[in-house]
């Protein structure tokens, strides 16, 4: 389950709202290598996991990407509430606020709606990871491509977080795979490993 | 000095990212005794800094995870309203 708390992860306050860029955001909130895809994706992937650490970096950093998901979201809506028609038209939001007039909505920007396609899992654990790997390259290169649009730290500031977290994460699934290399060979026997004094059993959960 | 309210967000903020980034790390370092030291330190003051944000103004969490009589969970700001 999931508790969630009333706060952003990293502030975000548009007060200089500028449609274009809220426009290429839609990237990060409803395209192939968004949040949202990279938390549904993770959240799903981790249930055939064979190792806890690997799950559990799934299961957090899943969890992590739903809280930048509420930052793009925020970053969205706070940069269109005040749009006039005009203004929305000249940033080529009309056909986004003919369907959706000003609400957030998951799609890229070009308008291709969000697709449970982009949450890539096939059930093979080096497959998957991999796939992840990549994703947060993507998504780091789509916040590169972001900031080259803007010169506003108000877009700056969050969007120089969430870059960074791409990073880290990266980082992390590098870790995952190697994780996975060295119990794979051996993956017709119980893959043990000791944590904290109690042996873990990579097959299952913590056993004392 | 007691901490505004924003500050004291802030600072929740501040302290809760030290964790998310130390719990990844752990996740692929569970062995690591420095991490889990730290961990266990940033923890604690997390948990006493939202104890504090939470008997002065208001809710942070739903679900009976914040056991306040400050404030609304349903009438405070939303974070995109901040």
């Amino acid at each position: 389950m999931w508790i969630y708390q009333k706060k952003l992860e990293y502030p975000v306050n548009i007060t200089r709202p500028d449609l274009r860029m809220a426009k290429s955001l839609l990237a990060q909130y409803g395209g192939p290598d968004s949040e949202l895809a990279a938390g549904m994706r993770y959240l799903t992937q981790r249930f055939t996991m064979p190792d806890d650490r690997v799950r559990a970096t799934l299961n957090d950093i899943g969890t992590e990407e739903l809280a930048h998901w509420e930052m793009l979201g925020t970053m969205i809506y706070q940069s269109i509430q005040g749009a006039s028609i005009q203004e929305l038209e000249a940033a080529g939001l009309l056909g986004y606020y003919t369907m959706h007039k000003r609400g957030v909505y998951p799609a890229s920007p070009e308008g291709v709606p969000f697709t449970a396609a982009y949450i890539a899992s096939t059930g093979d654990p080096i497959a998957d990871i991999v796939e992840d790997l990549s994703a947060e390259q993507k998504a780091r290169a789509t916040y590169e491509n972001l900031m080259d649009q803007t010169d506003c730290p108000e877009y700056l500031n969050p969007l120089r977080f969430l870059r960074q977290r791409e990073i880290v994460h990266y980082q992390r699934f590098g870790e995952c795979l190697e994780i996975l290399q060295s119990i794979i060979p051996n993956n017709n026997e119980k893959v043990r490993f000791v944590a904290n004094g109690r042996v873990i059993d990579s097959g299952c959960a913590c056993v004392d | 000095m007691e901490l505004s309210k924003c500050e004291l967000l802030k600072k929740i903020s501040e302290y809760q990212f030290i964790c998310v980034e130390l719990n990844l790390y752990i996740d692929t370092h569970p062995c690591d005794e420095a991490a889990l030291r730290d961990y266990l330190v940033y923890s604690q003051e997390l948990t006493e800094l939202i104890a504090e944000y939470e008997q002065r103004f208001e809710p942070l969490m739903n679900f009976g995870h914040s056991p306040t009589s400050a404030g609304s969970y349903v009438c405070s700001q939303w974070p995109w309203e901040i």
